[in-house]
């Protein structure tokens, strides 16, 4: 995934890359209202908002750095500290909590051994519980990155983040086999 | 009117070079992705190239000699628990036959391709729509008028030609050649469309102020809210991914007539798909000379950009959004001035919402008498309700305001799942509230819904059954609307936190009899202490519960019990041994261990340890498990 490239090449250049970073004030700098599209846009390249972005941003821009640590903290999308490379999002709307989300919740979340918001030692997911993904008549709902799985139960939802684990690393090739993920396959093969 | 002589009529469209003997529709909004709607694609696109019997075309750019096909992805049709949606039309000596096939996977579509589209005789068993053989759930179509869906699930909403086709883009042509800006306005406040987003004002006479107001700045602004937020809503999501060139034309259509030349369209971040769609139409649309300087070469301009919200519930308040596509945190500030007169950037600016736009072009191109016939009273045309919760079919409904409660649940959803009993229905979300059996007959209508203390809001309408608390749900708003508090108001930022104490020591059973008059005034002071409307009606979901569902609240109080087994720490779970015959699923399921037994043999349950999450009571299927 191209955030976790992202994150990877900030961190391998011992510190920080302001290369993305320049060419989202170039096309940015002089738009009106052009804070929250470039941290969007800072946030897609570093999977993050790192605080010299946001140094660089407010002096691009001629603003207080408070504005924009302001705006920053005001807007669930942005986050302050990395995540990992993949996002799991389980909708608790009206219909998905009506219809069991708090149960698949429970059932991810001990999988993964995180809580709401945090990283998986490996970085391979991060959990958000989100207010709504607009998918109610599928409800329980919950998104991979940008793909929606629909009408789960707390089985389907850890047997999708199971598979979605096991493509990503057959795929990198990195046969990882950290404790978390041989207890997984161990419980997954008594289900 | 605009002035320029040779206004081009929008029907320069890359018309159809075939006619396919077989044309497949698939569902590819949100819903039918979930479902697995691009393997189904991808499965139909293949089996159809082995078949060797047809060429697959797309019939705009293909030529075609012998048999062909066509698959189109396509919008929501409505009815999203039965995703993967699939229309198949086939044409056999000029007589065309259409089947919708629902819950479509991958390994069904060899078969269609089979024994429909090869062998002519459809798969009757998977047909959940068809003209020639109704089934029951044809049904959700009878009672349903769609204006604002009319194009959902019909046309492919990445190619502008179908929306042309359809009539796209004409109701504008007809401003541009035949309209002055406040005949426009007029037509508008004659159709009586209100706001589709919750408050229900009169759109035209919005436009009318907006229109009438002078600008400091030279200039105006016209901006789509989709920044649909309720939990339960997802009218506005389907419009956008399903027909998003109904919005810019809408759009179009008001910049016109209140004299703004760049517009806006908000749009969560949340969703994906619609802002992938909106990207591509708007750049169509663009091409085409349907936006942009000087469209259709008349010397009207209007252009149009897309802003991600990035995450905040309150930017649904339109002073908040505004901030926010200003780049500032998303807080209501005090009206007057209203956005009419000093909006975006200090101009005059007016807001409508997704669906509000979306009638606009038909109500242009049809008359606004068309859209007043339809309708109840003061609520005239139709609303679009997300129907959602305990409903075997849930999915999206638009219907003639004035139709009943019971009519959308029992009718179009088909009643309740699994056949479980009534409890409640959830209209418009955390500003709206629970309304019992007993008002089933209440009709969906702005003044109507009003009264009882629910709302018609943004459509969102969640059916409750007898496993949900009322409680519960109070508290699951409240702890929603105090998370997208912005802070600004004491009142509200406070307030709602103290709400929500009340209400989760209420759940844990540590509530006390006082708790609920505290409820009660605690409500009065955010109503009235509030600056928007998310603090203004937060205490809603409280107020009708309480209104209709007292005795609930005060079983969690005095008795200490949640007859709906919802409230973890008012439940016990035990299980019965005659019933139990070791299957071990309800220990499998437990994600505490708090199950001991062995296979074959009684389990039982360690209340030590068991956190009442109820999956064991989920799982059983013999009735074994039982809660109290």
């Amino acid at each position: 995934m191209s955030v976790g490239q992202g994150v990877e090449s900030a961190v391998e250049a011992g510190g920080f890359d302001e290369a993305p970073l320049r060419d989202l004030l170039e096309t940015y700098q002089d738009q009106r209202g052009a804070l929250i599209p470039l941290l969007q846009g800072t946030q897609a390249a570093y999977g993050y908002l790192p605080a010299e972005a946001m140094e660089s941003i407010a002096r691009a821009l001629r603003e207080p750095l408070s504005q924009v640590f302001g705006v920053a903290t005001f807007y669930a999308q942005f986050r302050l500290v990395p995540r990992a490379r993949n996002v799991v999002r389980v909708c608790h709307g009206t219909a998905c909590h009506v219809s069991g989300a708090p149960l698949v919740s429970l059932e991810i979340e001990r999988n993964l051994g995180i809580g709401d918001g945090e990283n998986t030692e490996d970085m391979m997911f991060t959990i958000e519980n989100v207010a709504c993904l607009g998918a109610c008549g599928m409800a329980p709902v919950m998104m991979i990155n940008d793909r929606t799985y629909g009408k789960l139960s707390p089985d389907s939802a850890v047997k999708a983040v199971k598979e979605f684990r096991a493509k990503e690393e057959g795929e990198n090739g990195s046969g990882d086999t950290s404790a978390v993920s041989e207890a997984e396959d161990a419980d997954g093969a008594e289900a | 009117m605009a002035t320029a002589t040779a206004i081009r009529r929008p029907t320069e469209l890359h018309a159809r070079l075939v006619v396919p003997d077989v044309e497949i529709g698939i569902c590819l909004g949100t819903g039918g992705v979930a479902a697995g709607g691009d393997e189904v694609f991808a499965a139909f696109e293949a089996g159809l190239a082995g078949t060797g019997v047809f060429a697959v075309v797309k019939p705009r750019e293909d030529a075609c000699q012998g048999s062909c096909a066509s698959i189109t992805g396509t919008g929501c049709r409505g009815m999203c628990a039965m995703d993967v949606l699939v229309d198949v039309l086939t044409r056999k000596e000029g007589v065309e036959s259409k089947v919708t096939y629902g819950t479509v996977t991958e390994k069904m579509v060899a078969k269609i391709i089979e024994e429909h589209i090869i062998g002519g005789e459809p798969v009757h068993k998977w047909i959940v729509l068809s003209d020639d053989e109704p089934t029951s759930h044809n049904e959700f179509y009878q009672l349903q008028d769609r204006l604002v869906l009319r194009n959902c699930g019909t046309i492919d909403p990445e190619i502008i030609d179908d929306y042309l086709e359809a009539g796209g883009y004409r109701g504008l042509y007809k401003v541009l050649t035949e309209m002055t800006p406040e005949q426009v306005h007029q037509e508008v406040l004659a159709s009586g469309l209100r706001g589709r987003g919750g408050a229900g004002f009169p759109t035209g006479l919005k436009w009318k102020f907006a229109a009438e107001a002078p600008s400091a700045t030279g200039e105006k602004f016209f901006i789509c809210n989709g920044d649909e937020g309720d939990p339960g809503a997802f009218m506005d999501r389907s419009v956008l991914e399903g027909d998003p060139h109904s919005v810019f034309e809408g759009m179009a259509i008001g910049g016109y007539a209140i004299g703004a030349d760049h517009g806006y369209v908000y749009v969560r971040a949340e969703y994906p798909l619609a802002i992938k769609r909106l990207k591509i139409a708007l750049k169509q649309a663009e091409d085409r000379g349907l936006l942009g300087a000087n469209i259709m070469d008349s010397d009207f301009s209007f252009h149009l950009k897309i802003k991600e919200g990035a995450g905040a519930f309150v930017c649904g308040e339109e002073t908040a959004l505004m901030q926010s596509i200003e780049g500032k945190r998303g807080m209501p500030r005090l009206r007057p001035p209203f956005p009419a007169q000093s909006g975006l950037w200090k101009s005059p600016t007016n807001i409508n919402n997704v669906e509000t736009l979306a009638c606009v072009p038909w109500i242009i191109t049809e008359g606004a008498e068309a859209f007043a016939g339809r309708g109840f009273e003061k609520s005239k045309g139709t609303k679009v309700f997300a129907l959602t919760g305990k409903v075997k079919r849930s999915g999206l409904a638009e219907v003639p305001m004035g139709l009943t409660l019971r009519d959308v649940i029992y009718s179009i959803g088909g009643g309740m799942k699994d056949d479980k009993e009534f409890r409640a229905v959830q209209m418009g979300g955390p500003s709206g509230g629970c309304l019992p059996a007993s008002l089933l007959d209440t009709r969906v209508d702005y003044e109507e819904l009003n009264e009882t203390g629910a709302i018609v809001g943004s459509g969102g309408m969640v059916v409750l059954d007898t496993d949900n608390c009322i409680v519960d749900t109070a508290r699951f708003f409240l702890k929603f609307t105090q998370a997208e508090s912005c802070g600004k108001c004491v009142p509200c930022r406070v307030g709602t936190v103290r709400m929500l104490e009340i209400l989760t020591r209420i759940c844990e059973g540590k509530g006390v009899p006082e708790d609920i008059g505290l409820l009660e005034t605690l409500a009065d002071d955010i109503k009235a202490g509030s600056l928007c409307a998310l603090g203004g009606t937060a205490p809603n979901p409280v107020l009708t519960s309480l209104k209709y569902f007292r005795e609930e609240f005060e079983e969690h109080i005095n008795e200490k019990r949640c007859r709906a087994g919802a409230c973890a720490e008012l439940t016990t779970y035990w299980i019965v041994a005659e019933a139990c015959t070791g299957c071990r699923a309800c220990s499998r399921a437990c994600p505490v261990d708090a199950i001991t037994g062995e296979k074959k043999e009684v389990h039982v349950i360690d209340s030590e340890v068991c956190i009442r999450c109820g999956a064991c009571y989920q799982k059983c299927r013999f009735d074994a498990v039982r809660r109290q």
